[in-house]
């Protein structure tokens, strides 16, 4: 793995609650645009294009082919696709570019969760014989992990509420957050969990172009590096998981080099305020790492593109010199079943 | 930087049948892997990394089903990818595992790919309204059929070519075992007297709704040098997608597919398909589609493509064979059908592929296509290491 692959730009939508007057294609152009103009690429200058979503938030078979009329697919490209977040898109599109066949590439994601009922929706990604029957919800779900989380003595409901006013209180300086500024901790929507502790439900978009060597030199003033990236899974069913651990984001930080040297940033994909416990004791953060600048999942989930977001923010993070190396996590499945980390780098900013 | 050269060292697929009642979907994809592991004397240890692949979750009704068949594929502790792009998603698949061992980001990983289609309706996972959108409302035959009847009207193909395609395939799949359907007294004249379907596309022109799965161990040089049975080598892999639908589509020959075909050609050093390519596993789903991607992949010029099937050039004897498995015509767990196509165009290089065997196959293609023929990928497997 000789080849050096960076973060050259980033875009968002504004996430927002609902997105009703427009299709996936719609909400998606404008972020398209956006990153390509950050580069002055244009779609036949992108070498890869891979993209994340989920057919079930749509609510139809084969939702990503009208996604792909928003790139502009002609002349053909070279194209793939994950029924993930886009994070793993773009683990996939980093592979592409190690191979050595192509310098640049487009990863997107994007997900309208309004249209349906997300907590219903999520049910259907569990043990199909067994669990899913029961229809436990993705709320639920998580409220057994932060009671767990609590009767070992990791937190306390005020900490959890800490965790959703900082993030929250951060959320007011990012224009796409969905919210932003001081919001109610909330009555319990399952117990211990309360309305603060919950992500809002929201549609949204993000894309992100990468580049290799010297072209991601060309085309960003500071490039965020991917020092190394990872992901792992864990077993599917609950009971025979330690909910109050994350072995696979451990692994996954270990195989990125994130224990390498600290951090100074960390965008985690903690949809509940409990996960980013979990997640900040198997990441090891200290105090003195900067967690969740943008807001982070507690003031916008777009599901499918949250995880992307986190690294396009802690990239944009190392693009405006605000970071050095940062770390950025995505999460996938029922209490953060599969992780993944990426490290990214800024060269020392004193060298011209 | 050049690439790692990978190897296919293990293959395996399940009995594909129209209801595996007897297995859930993790024991069906377990299987199957279970086989390729076999087949490359590994164990689950050896294994860094799981790439799997399927057509869309409405088909069974489970979202994002990686995350339940985590541990049935031996992927806890490990990295598990879920791809879909469509029909063509088998062969994805197989690129993006090729390209975490061509990267050397893994030294060997399992591919699988699967659909358990007894689990649901494929016909209404296709068929679900869309807004703003025109309904397809007669699943995919609905939509091939027109494009079907432009290649007759385009090249002057008699309407008999397509049942010639039919009853080769279903005469080849009486020869694997694992094929789907085996339709032991199979006639021209029956495929000729089936029902018309979606006009001119008959009812024994068309694919089965199938269970089943396939996986492939795919490794690096060190790997296929510790292999015990003879791997096959990738030359050339490639995807191409173009829009599903806009006024400068070509359906009869999209360009993806003749782009995708060409960057296979030239990563593998091919000028001459016809002539260098020894066999073709090709996603068929509709017969008329054999002749139609003859055309496409550039084994026979614009219009020309009938005359080799009925000429016999595309029989199991013949000069070029063409879905010597049986093909999508026999056998269609959707998901995975592209990824069969890959697999036994590397079973067939590795001279496994039994009584379907080609003599002296040493360069076969494997092909697959999705969408409103919109997403493209295709590999070429080789008997030799590549050279360059």
């Amino acid at each position: 793995m000789t080849r050096e692959i960076a973060v050259v730009a980033f875009a968002q939508t504004d996430h927002r609650r609902t997105s009703d007057e427009l299709s996936e294609v719609e909400m998606l152009m404008p972020v398209l645009h956006e990153v390509l103009d950050r580069t002055g690429l244009k779609t036949s200058d992108i070498g890869f294009t891979c993209s994340g979503s989920s057919d079930y938030l749509a609510g139809r078979a084969f939702s990503f082919t009208l996604a792909l009329d928003g790139v502009g697919a002609w002349p053909p490209i070279s194209e793939s696709h994950v029924e993930m977040d886009g994070a793993w898109a773009l683990y996939e599109a980093w592979t592409k570019l190690l191979t050595g066949d192509t310098d640049t590439a487009l990863v997107y994601a994007y997900g309208k969760s309004s249209p349906g009922s997300v907590r219903d929706v999520l049910t259907r990604q569990l043990d199909p014989y067994y669990v899913a029957p029961l229809w436990p919800d993705s709320v639920a779900l998580a409220a057994l992990q932060a009671q767990a989380l609590i009767d070992e003595g990791y937190t306390d409901e005020p900490a959890l509420a800490a965790v959703a006013a900082r993030s929250r209180a951060d959320a007011q300086a990012n224009s796409h957050a969905q919210l932003r500024g001081s919001v109610p901790h909330g009555e319990y929507v399952v117990h211990p969990l309360r309305t603060g502790d919950c992500p809002p439900i929201g549609d949204g978009a993000a894309a992100v172009i990468l580049a290799a060597g010297d072209r991601a030199r060309e085309l960003c003033e500071r490039p965020a590096w991917i020092r190394g990236i990872d992901h792992r899974i864990e077993a599917h069913s609950l009971g025979v998981r330690e909910l109050t651990d994350s072995p696979s984001t451990r692994l996954a930080a270990e195989k990125a080099g994130a224990f390498e040297r600290p951090v100074d940033t960390a965008e985690l994909h903690a949809p509940f305020t409990s996960q980013e416990v979990v997640l900040r004791k198997a990441l090891r953060l200290g105090d003195d790492v900067r967690v969740n600048p943008s807001g982070g999942a507690l003031a916008a989930n777009p599901i499918m593109a949250a995880g992307l977001v986190r690294i396009g923010e802690a990239a944009a993070r190392i693009h405006r010199g605000e970071s050095d190396r940062a770390l950025a996590h995505a999460t996938s499945g029922p209490c953060l079943q599969q992780n993944l980390v990426a490290v990214l780098e800024g060269e020392p900013r004193h060298v011209q | 930087m050049s690439s790692e050269p990978v190897a296919v060292v293990g293959i395996g697929q399940t009995k594909h049948v129209a209801a595996r009642r007897d297995v859930s979907m993790a024991g069906l994809v377990r299987e199957a892997a279970q086989r390729a592991l076999t087949d490359a004397e590994l164990t689950w240890a050896d294994i860094d990394a799981v790439v799997i692949g399927k057509a869309p979750d409405f088909f069974e009704g489970v979202m994002m089903p990686e995350l339940y068949l985590a541990d049935a594929l031996g992927a806890v502790g490990k990295p598990m990818l879920r791809v879909h792009t469509a029909g063509s998603v088998g062969g994805s698949t197989a690129l993006v595992a090729t390209n975490l061992v061509r990267s050397r980001v893994h030294a060997t990983v399992l591919t699988l790919a699967y659909e358990k289609q007894s689990e649901s309706n494929a016909m209404w996972g296709l068929s679900l309204p869309i807004p703003f959108q025109q309904p397809l409302l007669a699943g995919a035959g609905g939509f091939f059929a027109p494009h079907v009847r432009a290649y007759m009207r385009r090249s002057g193909a008699p309407d008999t070519v397509g049942s010639l395609v039919a009853y080769k395939d279903r005469r080849n799949a009486l020869l694997n075992p694992y094929a789907h359907l085996h339709e032991h007294d199979i006639t021209l004249e029956k495929v000729q007297a089936s029902p018309m379907l979606w006009d001119p596309i008959r009812y024994s022109e068309t694919c089965p709704s199938s269970d089943g799965a396939v996986a492939m161990i795919l490794t690096d040089r060190a790997g296929a040098g510790r292999a015990p049975r003879p791997p096959a080598w990738l030359h050339g892999g490639a995807m191409r997608s173009e829009p599903t639908l806009f006024a400068g589509k070509d359906a009869v020959s999209p360009k993806a597919g003749q782009d995708c075909a060409a960057d296979v050609y030239r990563q593998a050093g091919i000028a001459d398909p016809r002539r260098d390519i020894d066999a073709v596993e090709m996603y068929v789903p509709f017969s008329w589609y054999e002749p139609m991607w003859l055309e496409n992949l550039g084994f026979a010029a614009e219009g020309e493509g009938w005359k080799l099937t009925e000429a016999g050039v595309t029989e199991l004897d013949g000069d070029l064979p063409v879905n010597m498995s049986g093909g999508v015509l026999s056998t269609n767990p959707i998901g995975a059908s592209g990824m069969i196509r890959f697999a036994e165009a590397a079973l067939q290089v590795r001279g496994l592929a039994g009584e379907h065997q080609v003599d002296g196959a040493r360069r076969v293609l494997g092909h697959a296509y999705g969408g409103g023929s919109q997403f493209f990928s295709m590999w070429l497997v080789g008997s030799e290491p590549p050279t360059s």
